[in-house]
C-alpha cells in the first residue's frame, strides 16, 4: 500500500488550538476509518477546563444529570484530591451516544490532544458502536434525551412531594442500583403453539418413563408446594432484577416512585456494559490509539520528540504492578486489554502452530481492524478467554486460592503452565473482560 | 466532526450538589466547623478549611460481595517465587488478601474542603447584629448601577429589541412603507389576468396600471428599511453612589500584669470572632486597638496582643482614649461603633464611679453594642460559680441592666468563647436577652 508521507509535522511544540485540532482530526480520521476499518459515530468534540472536569465526574461523566447530594460528596471528595495533587484528572471523557461526544482537557498538549482523540472518539467511539454489549443494552441515540427527562422528572416530583422524600427513594434506589440491572435478555414468553409442542413434549417424556412402582411410594402432605408455585408465577419470580422486581410488584409505592426506581434502574442498565467489558474497552482503545499513533509518526506526521511524550505516556497507561510492588490496586484494564489486543495482532500476523489450532479463523489473517471480520471490540467472550494465556503468562499471573485454613493461604497453579490454561479465566472475569 | 469550546461555559454544575450534600451533613459539618475553631489560628480563622466528618453519617449502603472471609480465589500479578501447589502464610491481620492494596482510608473520617463562605455561613449560622445599621455614603467607594431610560448609541449587548422594533415600526407608518401583504395582493392579481385566457378587452390597461403600481410598491420597501439604523434604541444605565455602611470596632484591653497569657488568649479569640462576625455584616470595618494599665493608648494589632506593659489599672483611662479617638475620627453619625472590652476585672475601687458615668454619659450613647468579657483564670472555672464578683463586674451590672446594648459575660476556658459569643449574638434581639 503506497501512503502519503506528511510535508512536515502537525506541530512541533505542545500549544494546540482549535485549528491544530482540526488538522489533528483530520489526519487521523483517514487512518483510523480507511485503513483501520473502524465503525463510529460522528464526533463531538469538546474542550473543557478542570473545573468543568470535576462536574463532569460527579455525575458519572454525562453532561446532564438528576440532583442528588451522593453527587455532591464525590464532588467534595474528587474536588480536594485534585486540589491536594494527589490524583490528576482524566485526560479526556467520551460518552457513548450518537454523536458521540468527546471532552478534551484544556491542559493537554498537542501530543496529548492527538492520543486522545485516536483512543476517544475513535477508539471508544468504534466500541460503543460495535461491540454486542453496547449494542443489545444501550440505547446511544435516545442516552441524552432520556438523562434530561429523567431530570425533568425528578426536579418535578421535588417540586410537588418536597425534596426528602423524593430523596429518600433516591437513596433506597442507588443502593439497590448494582442489582438493578438485567444481565441477560428477557425471555418473551412464549407463544401457544411452542407451549403446546413442549406440554406434548413432557407428556411424551412421562409416557416413557412411567413405572407403576412410584405409585406405590408414600409422599409426604405437599398441598403447600402449589400455593407457593403460584405465589412465585404471579410475582414472576425468580428474578434477578430487584429494582425491577420492585417496580412491577411493589405493594405501596406510588406511581412517582415506581417511576423513579425505572429511572435509577434504567441508568444503571446503560451503564452495565461500561462495567461489564472495562477491560476489551479500554484494550481496544488504546491498541486503536497505539496504532494510530505509530503510523502517524511512520509517515512523519509527529515528531520524535512528540512520538516519545506519546511512549512516555501510553507506558504508564499500560503499566501493571506487581502484587507485592505496593502500588497493585488490583488489574489494570488498560494492561490486560492491551495485552490481549497485542496477542490478538500477534495470532493474526504470526500464528504458532497452537493459535491455528485454538483460532482457526482468524490465525494469519493480516492485521487486526474493524471490519465485519476484523476483531476490535467484537471479540466473542468464548475466544477471550483463549487470549487471556499471553498476557497471563507475561505479567506472571498466579492464581490464589484462600480456603480460610488458619494461617495459610494456596496457590492454585501458575498460568504459564499449558495445563493451567484456563484456570485464571474464571477469577478475572470479574475484572471485568 | 464539530469542536466546541465549553471552557467558557457557566461552570459551579455541581453547586447544587454539593449544597445538597452540606445539607444533608449539616449537624455534623457544622459541629466539626465550630470544633475546626480550637485547631485554628484567629489569622486564618476566616479561611477556606479543611473539614472532617464521620463517614458513617453520609455511607451510601450498596449490596455487593463482601471484600474479605469466606473462601476465595484470586489472581495475582507478579508471581516469581511460588510453584503450583505451594502453600503460602496468610498476611497479618487474618485479611484473606495477599496485598495491602485498598486498605489505608478504610475507616478514615470523610475529608473535604469548605469555601470561605460555606464556612463562614456554618460558623455563623443564625447571629444576627442586635442593632441596626446607619448607613452613608462614603466618597466614591461603591457605586451601584440602574437603569435610565434608552439611548440611541450603545453595546450591542444592552440593544432592546421591543424598543428598537417599537420605533422602527412607527416610522414605517409615518412613511408610508408599503407592505408586504400590499404587494402580494397586487402579483396576485397580475398572475391572474396574465393567466385569462382569453383575455378580456381591458386587461392590457389595467395590467399596465398594475405592474406600475408594482415598481412603485418595491421602489418604497426599497427605500424605507423596515429597520433602519436611526431605529436602535439601546439601555441605557447609569452609576449612583450607593450608601455604605460602615463599621468601626474597639477593642479594648487590660494589659496590667494581673492578666496572664490564658486570658489574653482568650480575649483575643473573642475578638477574632467579633471581627469575624462584623465583616460579614458591614462591608467596610475598621478595627481600632486600645490597650491600657493606668494609662490607655492606641496601638497596633501586634502590640496590642504581644507586648507587655506593667502599671495599675485604670479602665476610666481606656474609656476616656476610645471617647478621644471617636471624636477625632469616627462621627457617630457615619459610623456603627462597637466596643468589646477584656479584662480580668481587676479595678481600682475609687475609678469605678467614673467609669460608670463615662458609659452612661457617653460611650453607650453613640454605640451601637458594648460587649464586656470578663476574663478568668483556667483553674477557678468552678470557684466563679459561687458568685465571687470582681469590681468592675459589680460596677458594670447595674449599667447593663439599664441598657440594652450593654451585655457581659465571663469565660474562663477557650471552649466557652464561642458559645458565649453566639448567645450574645443569637437571632432573638436584645430586648429578650436583657429581660
Amino acid at each position: 500500500m503506497t501512503v502519503a508521507l506528511a510535508p512536515a509535522p502537525l506541530f512541533s511544540g505542545s500549544d494546540w488550538d482549535f485549528a491544530l485540532i482540526n488538522r489533528i482530526y483530520e489526519t487521523v480520521e483517514p487512518i483510523a476509518l480507511q485503513e483501520m476499518k473502524l465503525d463510529i459515530y460522528p464526533n463531538q468534540i469538546e474542550i473543557i477546563s478542570a473545573e468543568q472536569m470535576l462536574d463532569a465526574y460527579s455525575s458519572i461523566g454525562m453532561p446532564l444529570f438528576y440532583k442528588h447530594w451522593s453527587f455532591g460528596k464525590q464532588f467534595v471528595t474528587n474536588e480536594m484530591m485534585y486540589r491536594k495533587g494527589l490524583r490528576g484528572l482524566a485526560y479526556e471523557l467520551v460518552i457513548n451516544s450518537d454523536p458521540c461526544i468527546n471532552y478534551l482537557m484544556q491542559e493537554n498538549s498537542a501530543t496529548m490532544q492527538t492520543l486522545v482523540i485516536a483512543h476517544a472518539a475513535f477508539g471508544h467511539n468504534h466500541f460503543f458502536k460495535n461491540n454486542y454489549v453496547f449494542k443489545q443494552w444501550t440505547d446511544a441515540e435516545g442516552i441524552l434525551d432520556y438523562l434530561e427527562f429523567a431530570k425533568r422528572y425528578i426536579a418535578q416530583c421535588e417540586e410537588r412531594y418536597g425534596q426528602l422524600p423524593v430523596e429518600r427513594v433516591l437513596d433506597a434506589a442507588h443502593a439497590l442500583m448494582n442489582q438493578g440491572v438485567h444481565r441477560y435478555p428477557r425471555v418473551r414468553p412464549r407463544d401457544l403453539k411452542a407451549e403446546a409442542a413442549r406440554e406434548a413434549e413432557r407428556q411424551a417424556y412421562r409416557d416413557r418413563i412411567y413405572d407403576d412402582l412410584w405409585r406405590t411410594v408414600p409422599t409426604g402432605a405437599r398441598a403447600d408446594a402449589i400455593p407457593s408455585d403460584a405465589r412465585r408465577a404471579a410475582l414472576g419470580l425468580p428474578q434477578e432484577n430487584i429494582l425491577y422486581f420492585l417496580e412491577k410488584t411493589g405493594p405501596r409505592l406510588e406511581s412517582w416512585q415506581r417511576e423513579i426506581l425505572r429511572i435509577v434502574r434504567l441508568i444503571a442498565q446503560y451503564f452495565y456494559p461500561q462495567r461489564q467489558t472495562k477491560a476489551m474497552n479500554e484494550g481496544a482503545a488504546t491498541y486503536t490509539h497505539y496504532r494510530i499513533m505509530t503510523t502517524l509518526h511512520e509517515r512523519g506526521w509527529l515528531t520524535d520528540g512528540a512520538f516519545m511524550e506519546f511512549l512516555s505516556s501510553h507506558t504508564n497507561v499500560v503499566y501493571q504492578p506487581t502484587y507485592d510492588s505496593g502500588q497493585f490496586g488490583g488489574f489494570n484494564p488498560y494492561a490486560l486489554g492491551f495485552g490481549i489486543m497485542s496477542d490478538i495482532e500477534r495470532i493474526c500476523l504470526e500464528p504458532t502452530e497452537e493459535d491455528r489450532e485454538w483460532f482457526g479463523d482468524i490465525a494469519g489473517i493480516g492485521r487486526p481492524h474493524g471490519g465485519a471480520q476484523g476483531h476490535l471490540g467484537q471479540l466473542p467472550r468464548r475466544k477471550l478467554r483463549f487470549a487471556v494465556p499471553q498476557p497471563a503468562s507475561d505479567t506472571s499471573m498466579a492464581t490464589v486460592q484462600d480456603t480460610r485454613q488458619a494461617g495459610r493461604l494456596g496457590t492454585a497453579g501458575g498460568c504459564h503452565s499449558r495445563r493451567a490454561w484456563l484456570s485464571p479465566y474464571p477469577a478475572i472475569a470479574g475484572a471485568g473482560i | 466532526m464539530h469542536i466546541v469550546d465549553r471552557r467558557l461555559n457557566p461552570g459551579g454544575k455541581s453547586l447544587v450538589n454539593r449544597q445538597r450534600f452540606l445539607r444533608r451533613a449539616r449537624a455534623y459539618v457544622q459541629q466539626a466547623v465550630r470544633d475546626s475553631l480550637k485547631d485554628r489560628s484567629i489569622k486564618d480563622l476566616d479561611k477556606e478549611g479543611q473539614i472532617s466528618i464521620q463517614r458513617d453519617v453520609i455511607h451510601e449502603p450498596t449490596l455487593h460481595r463482601a471484600a474479605q472471609g469466606g473462601s476465595r480465589e484470586r489472581v495475582f500479578p507478579g508471581n516469581r517465587d511460588y510453584m503450583e501447589g505451594d502453600k503460602i502464610k496468610r498476611p497479618d491481620g487474618g485479611a484473606g488478601s495477599g496485598s495491602k492494596a485498598g486498605q489505608g482510608d478504610g475507616n478514615d473520617d470523610f475529608q473535604f474542603a469548605l469555601s470561605r463562605e460555606e464556612f463562614l455561613d456554618l460558623f455563623l449560622d443564625d447571629l444576627e447584629l442586635p442593632d441596626l445599621a446607619k448607613r452613608r455614603l462614603i466618597g466614591g467607594a461603591v457605586d451601584g448601577i440602574r437603569r435610565a431610560g434608552y439611548s440611541t448609541a450603545g453595546n450591542p449587548s444592552n440593544l432592546s429589541v421591543p424598543r428598537t422594533m417599537q420605533k422602527a415600526m412607527s416610522r414605517r407608518l409615518a412613511l408610508r412603507r408599503p407592505k408586504g401583504a400590499d404587494l402580494a395582493r397586487i402579483e396576485e392579481e397580475i398572475a391572474l389576468i396574465e393567466a385569462r385566457d382569453p383575455p378580456l378587452p381591458d386587461d392590457a390597461v389595467r395590467l399596465e396600471a398594475l405592474r406600475e403600481e408594482r415598481s412603485t410598491i418595491i421602489r418604497r420597501r426599497n427605500l424605507i428599511a423596515y429597520i433602519d439604523p436611526v431605529d436602535l434604541r439601546y439601555r441605557r444605565f447609569e452609576t449612583v453612589p450607593k450608601p455604605v455602611a460602615q463599621a468601626v470596632m474597639f477593642c479594648l484591653m487590660d494589659v496590667s500584669g494581673s492578666m496572664t497569657e490564658h486570658m489574653k488568649d482568650l480575649a483575643k479569640r473573642f475578638f477574632a470572632l467579633l471581627h469575624l462576625f462584623l465583616s460579614r455584616c458591614y462591608e467596610h470595618v475598621e478595627v481600632v486597638f486600645i490597650h491600657h494599665t493606668d494609662r490607655a493608648a492606641e496601638v497596633d494589632e501586634q502590640t496590642f496582643f504581644y507586648s507587655t506593659v506593667t502599671g495599675g489599672t485604670l479602665v476610666s483611662s481606656a474609656l476616656e482614649k476610645l471617647i478621644e479617638v471617636v471624636q477625632e475620627r469616627f462621627r457617630p453619625d457615619d459610623w456603627n461603633i462597637y466596643v468589646a472590652q477584656a479584662s480580668d476585672g481587676d479595678t481600682m475601687q475609687s475609678d469605678n464611679g467614673r467609669v460608670v458615668s463615662l458609659m452612661q454619659q457617653e460611650i453607650l450613647p453613640f454605640s451601637q453594642y458594648f460587649a464586656y468579657l470578663e476574663v478568668g483564670r483556667e483553674e477557678f472555672a468552678d470557684i466563679e460559680m459561687v458568685g465571687t464578683t470582681t469590681g468592675l463586674w459589680q460596677a458594670y451590672a447595674p449599667v447593663s441592666d439599664a441598657n440594652r446594648n450593654f451585655v457581659m459575660r465571663k469565660v474562663h476556658h477557650r471552649r466557652e468563647i464561642y458559645p458565649v459569643f453566639r448567645e450574645l449574638f443569637q437571632r432573638k434581639g436584645v430586648a429578650e436577652r436583657s429581660s
